[in-house]
């Protein structure tokens, strides 16, 4: 195929027929949810994570109701509980997170000029456990079983199931579920940025929010392990009654706050930089200009990422830390708010130097960044640890970080609305309706916010139900409770204006006449993405690019066709995104849908004590991923190469570091790594609090033979796959059979020899933390020794089955990435719980 | 506050230099900043101008994070977080430590050293008239020095949500001159007079002796508040209701329709005379009776 065949309209015309074909989403009543285009998929998902914001906007309104006037009556302080409790984790965990990954699954192929993202089926997967565990959550207020700990869910008040209860295990098991969905999706979306790019966009040619979602999407990897990992010890003192946050038993309730709070603040930041994105992609729309510093937007962008991890002990400054800890963390915290100016001025300049057009989405911009430095700068005297002793845990900070969240989240995020709008279903929203909305939200958030740092300042504390009339805080609050109606009016005209866009006309193809990739998008949008991949060479290819539309179009660039009736999109290299290969993407299926459901099934049983049916609905689970996989993943290609256009010809099948599929191997190992090491760090988080670690007696528990025996099983099931991946490469069919039945033996024997030190030892988990923590430890590690052995038999029967061969091998690579960090999870536990004893 | 009023100040200041800046940007027509310009800008007003401010405040405001100074012969005062109040206990190396609830009386000009900890939950000791706030957590002690330089009655809160009844778990603080507070502590020390009558024989009847102290009687159990002065308080239940007959006697029958989630099982079937009774004989110390 040359270039001047896409001269005949006819040849177009058929290729368009069978693209549309192909990407032809399924109908019916039922078959519909079966999809998995990002099309269909980031819509569902944006408008559930709405609901939610609304939701959890209605409960804020009770709240408000409630503390309009001194010593109210409305609701109890139990539902109050409930209340503050399920909005800020329904705000949190069911809006903001992912309402930023919703957002990301329908722009990202659309910013990349890709047809979908690499995982389709993951993202619907993401979805629908995101839909299951959020109702599961969210409905509890209904039969007044909400968790009403506070959304930080400090111990032992929520541990200990004499003062807390279902509720608590409802928030921890729930918001798991939502947790590995997300962390599901950060995976997918990292992956689609590194590989799923054009041809031609560099690293430093990629648009910002594609940056930004990277950023973030790796903060998500590193952000919520900690807090699946607080997340396990926590049931597993509920359940279980293993001590760790049982301060007369050798626990502490501080772990638990460090763990939380290791996740807690990263994720202020994983809520707020994708909206600094969205600023990145319409402020230069907006001032008809480049943005100014691409290089500093992005070195900001990572700093801001980077620091966020190192200043989590600031929401601690009243746990009676060591002056030396506070002025770190005070340091620390101050400092963050350097790349943050970075951000704003980048964007402020840019409209200086470029002709500024104004428009609906400009003014929630600049709405929001007014509101956002206040918040930043009260985040900056919070940030001062004497200031913030007064200003802890009191209405200060409720301002503050509401400040932040509607100045950096929510305002923004309507902006985005605003300006994507057209993109997504090619009408443009009411300029006027904008507008009102706008100042509506801008008056209403200013009146209801601003005067609580008055009354925070005047001594009123967090999370009461009531506060008495002689404080004189009657004012403020009615002021605050006036304001947030005000705020829900607003949000009102947005939802209206929503609910006419479906009657008003077609808007122009790119509307706002921006000069990134996404503008492609017809009005009338085929659910294909793009008509022919592009090659890049601007970070502004519509402005920069000449007859960069007309050539997408009549399909001039890549991969114009569908010859083969597949769903298909290019793989690039990461750094400099040359072509490597053409992959298949997945096609809408029940699997994805089913395996939420399993999954959402053994934390929701969990939660109601019914373990037997837990039981059962995890053996689903594993039964439904690997058909998943079988029928889903690595098939081998009905030929071994296509030609893309340009004379250029790609592989179909790749396998390692070159394919996507080894990179999400890769990615989820990094976060399992990070929950792993927040475990570890609970075992010399209690070592540090204890004089005596071991504690007396149990001095010689679980011993050093079994761990190390352990130790030896976990590093051979690494050599044995990592000698069968070679030797399978090198064409040993049989060899490397033989070895990876190896594998498997030595994988079992590791889960007893792992189990075996405790066991025999006669540690009693429920004695004291110390037992409890080597346990959890040896448990973790025996699991994934167990998790190797199923994946390992899944190679050899990929193998035997011939669906595996020395050319199409991507399972024993997967695999060998999933032993690597086996071998390096069985060194750390094993040398931590045998010879630590030794040593300390 | 000196910190506060700098903070609020600089804050002010930034705020409004960040519009001016805003205004002046989406006013200037196009052309008038090329990319080298704009470039210094952005190192000067979002690197360079933070990192000096920042970096003064912090260098400021390190002074501040050091605890107050506190010596050995200091009045200690522990206090131990309760799901919904107070138990004190005053150590001023002049005899016995006095237990006491839910009302703190520090010396003006002296130096206190508040050890505080919990056993249930965590919980967050504020009071704002005199310093910062110090978490009560369960297997730690965590220790806040303060000094006030003034009489007067401040009032403290709990500042760590700590369950159903959080928001009614208040208590006053009195601060007196030293001469007064050393008379207080000396009598605290001792056993006040208190009239023996129906009260003191309902309250052994019901069983309240099995979680409350009285000094002066046989009743010494440590579950609940000590009761011994609880006239001299100037409220009851923790800052949750006035400190009156009527008031102890509705909440001894019923004592978490005022504070939800309370240890004290209700007396409903108690006659309102007797708990008036009951009420009238613990108020009565030393002459305190009928206020």
């Amino acid at each position: 195929m040359s270039l001047h065949d896409q001269d005949d309209p006819a040849l177009r015309a058929a290729q368009e027929k069978r693209l549309r074909a192909v990407w032809e989403p399924p109908k019916g009543l039922f078959l519909r949810w079966t999809d998995t285009n990002n099309n269909q998929v980031g819509v569902w998902y944006v408008l559930t994570a709405f609901g939610f914001m609304l939701f959890a906007g209605v409960l804020a309104l009770i709240m408000r109701t409630q503390l309009a006037v001194p010593e109210n009556d409305l609701v109890t302080p139990g539902t109050f509980n409930q209340l503050f409790t399920l909005h800020g984790s329904v705000m949190m965990f069911l809006f903001a997170v992912p309402m930023f990954e919703a957002v990301s699954i329908i722009l990202l192929p659309q910013l990349l000029g890709a047809r979908d993202l690499p995982f389709p089926r993951l993202s619907a997967f993401g979805y629908w456990s995101f839909l299951l565990g959020g109702l599961f959550v969210s409905g509890s207020i209904f039969f007044d079983a909400a968790p009403d700990g506070g959304w930080f869910m400090y111990p032992p008040l929520t541990t200990r199931t004499d003062l807390s209860g279902l509720g608590a295990d409802i928030w921890m098991l729930g918001l798991s579920f939502i947790e590995v969905s997300s962390v599901a999706a950060a995976v997918e979306l990292i992956v689609g940025v590194l590989k799923c790019r054009p041809p031609g966009m560099r690293l430093n040619l990629m648009p910002l929010y594609a940056w930004y979602i990277l950023v973030v999407a790796v903060m998500i990897l590193f952000a919520f392990p900690p807090l699946i990992a607080g997340d396990i010890l926590f049931e597993m003192e509920r359940l279980l009654d293993w001590p760790f946050f049982d301060a007369s038993r050798g626990g502490d309730p501080l772990l638990w706050q460090h763990l939380f709070w290791i996740f807690g603040h990263p994720e202020v930041y994983i809520v707020f930089l994708p909206s600094i994105a969205l600023f990145a992609m319409l402020v230069p729309t907006f001032a008809r200009r480049h943005l100014l510093g691409y290089p500093w937007i992005v070195l900001a962008a990572v700093g801001t990422a980077f620091l966020s991890f190192g200043l989590w002990v600031h929401h601690m400054f009243t746990t009676g830390l060591p002056k030396i800890s506070l002025a770190f963390f005070s340091a620390a915290s101050e400092a963050v708010a350097i790349p943050t100016a970075v951000q704003i001025f980048v964007f402020i300049i840019t409209l200086w130097a470029g002709r500024v057009v104004w428009s609906t989405p400009l003014l929630y911009a600049t709405g929001s960044l007014a509101i956002f430095v206040i918040g930043g700068l009260t985040g900056v005297m919070v940030a001062v640890a004497p200031f913030d002793w007064q200003a802890h845990d009191t209405y200060f900070v409720v301002a503050h970080l509401h400040y932040v969240l509607i100045g950096g989240t929510l305002m923004p995020l309507f902006a985005g609305l605003y300006y994507y709008w057209p993109l997504v279903t090619g009408k443009k929203l009411s300029d006027r309706l904008g507008r009102t909305a706008f100042w509506l939200l801008f008056v209403g958030a200013n009146l209801c916010f601003f005067p609580m740092h008055l009354s925070g300042l005047e001594g009123m504390p967090r999370r009461v139900f009531t506060y008495p009339e002689e404080l004189g805080l009657g004012g403020l609050n009615l002021a605050s409770t006036i304001g947030s109606f005000i705020i829900a009016s607003g949000v009102a005209v947005i939802v209206l204006d929503l609910c006419r866009s479906p009657w008003r006309p077609k808007a122009a193809r790119n509307p706002w006449q921006a000069g990134t990739l996404e503008w492609l998008a017809k009005p009338e949008d085929e659910n294909w993405g793009v008509r022919s991949i592009p090659l890049i060479e601007s970070r502004y290819p519509i402005w920069d690019q000449e007859d960069f539309v007309r050539k997408v179009d009549e399909g001039r660039f890549f991969l114009p066709d569908a010859e083969e009736g597949r769903r298909e999109t290019i793989v690039t290299s990461v750094l400099d995104a040359r072509p490597v290969a053409v992959i298949r993407l997945g096609s809408p299926s029940w699997l994805p849908m089913l395996t939420a459901l399993a999954l959402g099934g053994v934390f929701i049983l969990t939660t109601y004590h019914f373990y037997w049916l837990a039981l059962v609905s995890s053996f689903a689970t594993l039964g439904l991923v690997l058909t998943w996989l079988w029928v889903g993943t690595a098939e081998t290609p009905e030929k071994p190469c296509k030609p893309i256009g340009h004379g250029l010809e790609l592989p179909l099948y790749i396998s390692g570091s070159a394919a996507p599929g080894w990179w999400a191997m890769f990615i989820t190992m990094m976060a399992d790594a990070t929950a792993f090491s927040g475990l570890v760090f609970g075992y010399y988080f209690f070592w540090t609090r204890h004089e005596d670690f071991p504690p007396e007696g149990m001095d010689f528990a679980p011993g050093l033979f079994w761990p190390m025996a352990a130790l030896a099983l976990g590093v051979a099931t690494w050599v044995a796959t990592v000698a069968a991946r070679e030797v399978h490469a090198r064409g040993g069919v049989n060899l490397a059979r033989t070895l990876v039945a190896g594998a498997i033996v030595l994988a079992m024997a590791g889960i007893f020899a792992g189990l075996a030190g405790p066991w025999l030892s006669g540690m009693d988990p429920a004695a004291h933390s110390y037992p409890a923590i080597v346990w959890v430890l040896a448990l973790w590690t025996s699991i994934h020794s167990g998790i190797a052995a199923i994946m390992l038999a899944y190679v050899l029967a990929r193998s035997l089955a011939g669906r595996m061969t020395p050319r199409h091998d991507a399972e024993i690579r997967n695999v060998t990435v999933y032993a690597h960090f086996l071998a390096l999870t069985a060194v750390v536990t094993y040398l931590t719980i045998g010879l630590f004893p030794e040593v300390a | 506050m000196h910190l506060t009023s700098v903070l609020v100040i600089g804050a002010t200041v930034i705020a409004l230099l960040v519009l001016a800046v805003y205004v002046i940007a989406v006013r200037t027509p196009e052309g008038k900043l090329d990319h080298v310009g704009g470039m210094r800008l952005v190192l000067w007003l979002g690197a360079i101008f933070p990192t000096v401010v920042l970096t003064a405040l912090l260098l400021w405001a390190l002074p501040a994070m050091r605890p107050l100074p506190h010596q050995s012969g200091d009045l200690r005062i522990q206090v131990q977080g309760e799901q919904f109040w107070w138990r004190l206990r005053y150590e001023d190396g002049n005899g016995p430590g006095v237990i006491s609830a839910n009302e703190v009386r520090v010396p003006v000009g002296r130096t206190v050293v508040f050890d505080v900890t919990a056993t249930d939950v965590v919980h967050s000791f504020w009071i704002p008239g005199l310093g910062g706030k110090m978490d009560m957590i369960p297997g730690r002690i965590n220790r806040l020095v303060v000094k006030a330089d003034k009489p007067g009655i401040f009032r403290g809160v709990c500042a760590e949500f700590c369950g159903l009844s959080h928001a009614l778990m208040a208590f006053d603080v009195i601060a007196m001159e030293p001469s007064a507070f050393d008379a207080w502590l000396a009598s605290a020390r001792g056993v006040p007079a208190r009239a023996d009558g129906r009260g003191a024989e309902l309250f052994s009847a019901n069983g309240c002796g099995a979680c409350h102290t009285v000094k002066g009687t046989p009743h010494t159990a440590m579950i609940g508040p000590d009761l011994t002065r609880l006239g001299e308080r100037r409220s009851l239940a923790a800052g949750t209701l006035p400190p009156t007959l009527e008031s102890t006697a509705a909440f001894i029958r019923n004592a978490s329709r005022f504070k939800p989630g309370a240890r004290m099982p209700a007396y409903s079937a108690m006659p309102i005379e007797d708990a008036t009774e009951i009420a009238r004989w613990l108020r009565s110390a030393d002459g305190e009776a009928g206020r």
